[in-house]
C-alpha cells in the first residue's frame, strides 16, 4: 500500500518536471515574440496562450482528447511508433499539460522581457553583439526572475492538474494516475488515511511554492534597485 | 597614372577619411532631412535645441533607427540605397544619455563586453583595458556592481565600455545632460583628455553650448530636422549670419599654445593666431596646447591703444564685419593682428559706441579683452 501511495507522487513530479522543461523551451520564443513583436495579430496569439486560464479544464480536456485520439494528429504521431492514440498515455499527458500550464510560464517570461526594454539590447548591438548573443548574454540573464517565476508556476500548476488529466489520461496506475486523481480515487473508495496523506502533502507543497515565489520576488526587487 | 603625386590625386584620399552623412524621412510626425560632411578626426558637435533631430541623426548613423540615406565613414559605406549594415556590424561606440550599464554584470565585465576577444585590438581608438582604466579613473571600481556606482562613475564606465569595443567612430548622445553640474565638471576633463590622447573621430550631441565650446573642433548646427550650417567651430561661432553669434552669450573658442609662464604674477603667455594673450593660471607646461574662450560681451573696442588701463590684453585687430545685434547693439567680427590675418573674435557694442567711434568694416582697432577663460586641466 505504501508503494502504491508513492507511485502517483513520483509520476506527478515526473510529469511536472518534463512539462516545465518543455514549456521553458517552447514558451521562451513565444514570450520573446509576444514581448517584442509589433504584429497586429500579436494579442490574438496572446489570448490563445492565455485561454486555459478561463476555459473549464474539461473543455480543454475534451478537445485535447479529440486531437490526441486515433482520428486526430495525436493518433498520426502515435502511428510513427505503431501506436494508435496518444490519449491515455504519459506522452499525451505531457502534451495536455503543456497547453494547460502554458500561460503560467509564458506570461511571467513575457513580462520580464518587456520590462528589460529596448535599451540594453541596443547597447549590446552597439557593442558588436549579434542578436543571438544579445539574447543569451543580455536578455535572458536580465529576465531571470521571470524565468524563475514561470518555472515555479508552471511546475506547481501541472502538479495541481485534475480535470484535463481525467479527460485525456484516465486513471492508469503508473502511467496516468497522478496525485490529484489518486486523491479523488482514495476518497471514492473511502481510503481516508491515504487521501489525507496526499492532500496534506499538497497543502505543504502549495505553501512552500507560494512562499518561495514571494521570496524570489522580494529578492528580484532588491537586486533591481 | 604617370604623375600620381598631385593635388588632385591627394584630394580624394583626404576626402575618403571624412564622414559623410545624409538622412531623410519621417518618424511619426517629425520630418528629418539632414546631410553634412565631417572630418575623419576630432570632435564634431551636433548642436541644436531639443527636438531638432540631433539624436535621430546619431541613431541613424548607429543603425538603431532606419531612415533612407547614406552613411559613409572613412570610405566604409554603412548605408546607401542598396545597403544597410545592422548596428552590430558597424564599428561604433555609442554612449547614451543614461549610462545604460548591464545591471547583471560587474564593471569589469561591462567594460569588456564589446572588446574583441581574439587578437590584438586595432583601430583609431586602439586602447587597452589598463589604458581605459587609467584614462577614465576607473581604478577600484572594477569588481563593483553598476547599481553601487555614482552617476558620474556610471557614465565613465559606459564611455570606457564604448572605447574598448575599438570603434572607428564614437557617438555620444548628450552624455552629460543627465548629470548634475558638479558631476559634469568631473567628467568634462576626462572627455578633453580623450580628445587629446585618441585620434578617434567623435560625434557629440549636445544642446549645451558650454560643452561644445570646450570640446568641439567641428560644428553641425541643427534646427527643426535640418542642418542649418556645418563647419569648423571657430568659423561658425564668428559667422554673424548665424544665430550662434547673435545670442547673448556668444563667444569664440581659440586654440592656443603656452609660450611662457610668469610665476611671480601667475600669468601665462599664450600664443594664438595673430596675437599673444596673458591669462591668469596656476601653472602650465611650455608648448602645451590649451583652449580659450572669449565672449563677445567681454571684448570692447578702442581706436588707439589705451595707455593706462588695467586690461591685460589689448591686441590690434581689424574689423571684418559689422552687423545689427538687436535694436541698440552692434556685433563686430574682428580679425586679430595689425594686418588682420589672425583668428576671429567677436565684440558686442552699443550702437552709440559704434557710431561715436565711427567704426567701419576694414578699420584698424584695438580689442580690449576683459575676460579670457581657459579650459581647466
Amino acid at each position: 500500500m505504501t508503494a502504491d501511495i508513492w507511485q502517483p507522487v513520483r509520476l506527478t513530479l515526473e510529469l511536472a518536471a518534463i512539462t516545465t522543461l518543455v514549456l521553458l523551451v517552447v514558451g521562451t520564443p513565444i514570450a520573446w515574440w509576444l514581448a517584442r513583436s509589433n504584429a497586429w495579430w500579436k494579442e490574438g496569439v496572446a489570448a490563445i496562450v492565455a485561454m486555459p486560464l478561463v476555459l473549464p479544464p474539461t473543455v480543454l480536456g475534451f478537445y485535447l482528447l479529440v486531437a490526441l485520439g486515433p482520428y486526430g494528429p495525436g493518433g498520426a504521431i502515435a502511428g510513427l511508433w505503431g501506436g494508435r492514440t496518444l490519449a491515455f498515455t504519459f506522452e499525451g499527458l505531457v502534451i495536455g499539460s503543456v497547453f494547460y500550464s502554458m500561460p503560467f510560464v509564458v506570461q511571467p517570461i513575457r513580462n520580464a522581457f518587456a520590462a528589460i526594454g529596448e535599451r540594453p539590447l541596443e547597447v549590446a548591438a552597439t557593442l558588436r553583439a549579434s542578436p543571438r548573443r544579445a539574447f543569451w548574454t543580455v536578455a535572458v540573464p536580465l529576465a531571470r526572475p521571470g524565468f524563475l517565476t514561470g518555472a515555479v508556476l508552471g511546475f506547481a500548476h501541472t502538479v495541481g492538474e485534475f480535470g484535463v488529466v481525467l479527460m485525456i489520461g484516465g486513471n492508469i496506475p503508473g502511467t496516468t494516475k497522478v496525485l490529484s486523481v489518486a486523491i479523488y480515487d482514495y476518497v471514492e473508495t473511502a481510503q481516508w488515511r491515504e487521501a489525507n496523506i496526499l492532500a496534506a502533502g499538497m497543502v505543504v507543497f502549495a505553501f512552500a511554492v507560494v512562499l518561495a515565489m514571494m521570496l524570489l520576488e522580494k529578492r528580484a526587487a532588491r537586486v533591481g534597485t | 597614372m604617370s604623375a600620381p603625386v598631385t593635388m588632385s590625386a591627394q584630394a580624394p584620399a583626404a576626402d575618403a577619411a571624412a564622414i559623410r552623412v545624409a538622412f531623410r524621412g519621417m518618424l511619426g510626425a517629425f520630418s528629418l532631412d539632414a546631410a553634412f560632411r565631417a572630418p575623419g578626426r576630432g570632435v564634431t558637435a551636433l548642436f541644436g535645441p531639443s527636438g531638432c533631430g540631433k539624436t535621430t541623426v546619431l541613431r541613424c548613423i548607429a543603425g538603431l533607427t532606419r531612415l533612407d540615406g547614406v552613411c559613409d565613414v572613412a570610405g566604409e559605406v554603412w548605408q546607401d540605397e542598396a545597403r544597410f549594415r545592422p548596428t552590430h556590424q558597424r564599428e561604433i561606440g555609442y554612449v547614451f544619455q543614461e549610462a545604460s550599464l548591464f545591471a547583471h554584470l560587474s564593471v569589469r565585465k561591462n567594460l569588456l563586453y564589446g572588446a574583441p576577444r581574439h587578437g590584438k585590438p586595432a583601430g583609431p581608438a586602439d586602447i587597452s583595458l589598463d589604458e581605459a582604466i587609467d584614462l577614465l579613473g576607473l581604478d577600484g571600481l572594477l569588481d563593483r556592481a553598476p547599481h553601487n556606482l555614482s552617476g558620474g562613475e556610471r557614465q565613465r564606465v559606459a564611455l570606457g565600455r564604448a572605447l574598448l569595443s575599438q570603434p572607428k567612430l564614437l557617438l555620444m548622445d548628450e552624455p552629460l545632460s543627465a548629470l548634475d553640474r558638479l558631476t559634469k565638471d568631473e567628467i568634462l576633463p576626462f572627455l578633453e583628455r580623450l580628445h587629446e590622447r585618441l585620434s578617434l573621430p567623435i560625434f557629440y550631441v549636445s544642446h549645451d553650448m558650454a560643452e561644445v565650446e570646450r570640446l568641439a573642433d567641428f560644428l553641425v548646427l541643427m534646427g527643426a530636422g535640418k542642418v542649418v550650417a556645418a563647419g569648423p567651430l571657430a568659423d561658425l561661432q564668428s559667422d554673424p549670419s548665424l544665430p550662434l553669434a547673435r545670442t547673448r552669450d556668444a563667444a569664440v573658442s581659440l586654440a592656443a599654445t603656452v609660450e611662457s609662464y610668469d610665476t611671480a604674477y601667475g600669468l601665462l603667455t599664450l600664443r594664438i593666431d595673430g596675437a599673444h594673450l596673458l591669462v591668469p593660471a596656476s601653472s602650465a607646461t611650455v608648448g602645451e596646447a590649451r583652449r580659450l574662450r572669449i565672449a563677445a560681451g567681454d571684448v570692447s573696442l578702442a581706436l588707439t591703444p589705451p595707455e593706462k588701463s588695467s586690461i591685460l590684453n589689448i591686441p590690434p585687430a581689424r574689423i571684418v564685419s559689422l552687423s545689427d545685434a538687436g535694436p541698440h547693439e552692434v556685433l563686430a567680427v574682428l580679425s586679430l593682428g595689425a594686418d588682420g590675418g589672425g583668428a576671429r573674435l567677436l565684440s558686442r557694442l552699443t550702437r552709440r559706441s559704434a557710431d561715436r567711434l565711427g567704426l567701419k568694416e576694414g578699420a584698424q582697432v584695438f580689442a580690449q579683452v576683459k575676460g579670457v577663460s581657459l579650459a581647466i586641466k
